[in-house]
Parts: C-alpha cells; structure tokens; sequence
C-alpha cells in the first residue's frame, strides 16, 4: 500500500510504472481511477480550487480504507495519490490505483476507495469563481440548508 | 491541556486554526470540549455542520476526550 499527500502534480502513467515490482507479482491487471478540477459547478464556473487537509489524519484514513479494501476484496496492492494546494480546472486531484489477479475484485475495490475517501478522508474544497470563493457541500441535507439530523455515512453528525 | 484544530469553513468561522484548553480531570465528552471552545472563542458553533477527530480518528460528539489529546472540528468532507 502506497499513500502520498501532495502539493505537487503527478503523472499517473509515471505512478504506475513507478510503483515496486515486488508489491504487484501476480497480478493480473490494474484498475486506476483519475479525478480532476472541473470547471463548472451548479453555481458558477470555476476559476480554481483550494483544498485544505489535515494533516497527519489524512494520511491515517487513507492507510485506514486502504487496509480496509485490501480485506474486503481479492486484490494485490493498492496506491492512493491526492493533491491539496491551489488547483487549476483539469489539474489532477487523485489517482486511485489496484491490482489484482481477476478483474473484478480492482474494479470493486476502486470504485470503494473513491466512494470512503469523498465521505472520510479529511479534506476540504473551495471554489474561486468569477463572483467570490466558496466552500463545497457535498451533502444534499446541508446544501438544503437542513436542520434534521442526518448521517454522513459512516459517521453521524448532527444539525441541532 | 487539549490542542483544538479548526478546519475549512469552521477554521474561517473561528478566526483561529487552534486554540488549547484546560480539562477537568476524568475527562470530558466531545460536545463538552466544543462547547468550551465556543467559550474561547465567543463564536456558536451549535449550528454549524459539524464532525469531529480526537488523534486523528473519527468519533461522534459523545466521545471521551482525555488531557494530552488532539481535538479537531470540521464541516463535512469534500475531498476526491
């Protein structure tokens, strides 16, 4: 398991080739996941993105879920890279990347760690656009402005 | 003492990124440390959307919080 929590950008084709021979033998292929800046929200297009983190958990709960998916499902290894700083649209912001032996398993688990990292791992994104910066909600209860309590799966919080 | 970390919006709100206070001993429940934040602060944080860490970890707001630990709150993730 590879963990990295970078201001830099990353070349994942580079990653890929990169990563420890002795880690992957035996496997059958790889499935790799690229996210990137947008340039639109629902709001207003998107000049930049400013993601904060907190350091040190950050790279705790990706060693958390990665550990977590390699229990879960039949794979080899697996690598998570993700940006904090300023970022331009079409900059990359993670790279998820899992080899297996069978297919099915590295696309499962792929598709998990981006799922559990966007409700768990500690970051944190604002969006500059042409009429100020804002933070992004993912959650549809706070963007609604809700006051009930709901779940943020897997942890609760709480709107009193 | 406990060290409390404010992150993103919540950061912002505050005006600080941290702040340290004194607990009683035998400890005392996340939604008490917010709550004496809030104090240190003089900024309510009740109707913010709010999760909370103590050492790195995610807890819910009735969890134990001994001296020495790390406290940290924040909105809701939106990282990936």
């Amino acid at each position: 398991m590879i963990i990295k929590v970078q201001q830099e950008d990353f070349e994942p084709m580079a990653e890929m080739a990169a990563y420890p021979v002795d880690a992957i033998a035996g496997a059958g292929g790889s499935v790799t996941f690229i996210g990137t800046v947008r340039d639109y929200s629902e709001a207003a297009d998107i000049l930049a993105m400013e993601i904060e983190h907190y350091p040190g958990m950050t790279e705790r709960e990706l060693e958390r879920i990665s550990a977590e998916a390699a229990r879960h499902y039949d794979i080899i290894d697996s690598l998570i890279i993700h940006r904090y700083g300023h970022l331009a649209p079409q900059d990359n912001i993670v790279m998820v990347a899992v080899w297996s032996r069978h297919r099915a398993a590295a696309f499962d688990a792929c598709r998990f760690l981006m799922d559990v990292l966007k409700t768990s791992a500690p970051f944190w994104k604002k969006e500059v656009t042409p009429a100020g910066v804002r933070w992004v909600t993912d959650c549809p209860g706070c963007r609604a402005g809700s006051r009930e309590g709901h779940t943020h799966a897997p942890y609760s919080h709480t709107h009193s | 003492m406990i060290h409390v970390k404010f992150f993103a919006s919540v950061r912002e709100r505050i005006g600080v990124g941290e702040i340290f206070l004194a607990v009683p001993e035998g400890g005392v429940t996340v939604a008490e440390v917010l709550a004496l934040a809030e104090g240190e602060a003089g900024v309510p944080l009740q109707d913010a959307h709010l999760l909370a860490a103590v050492n790195l970890q995610h807890v819910s707001f009735a969890g134990v919080v001994q001296d020495g630990d790390e406290v940290a709150f924040f909105p809701p993730v939106t990282g990936g």
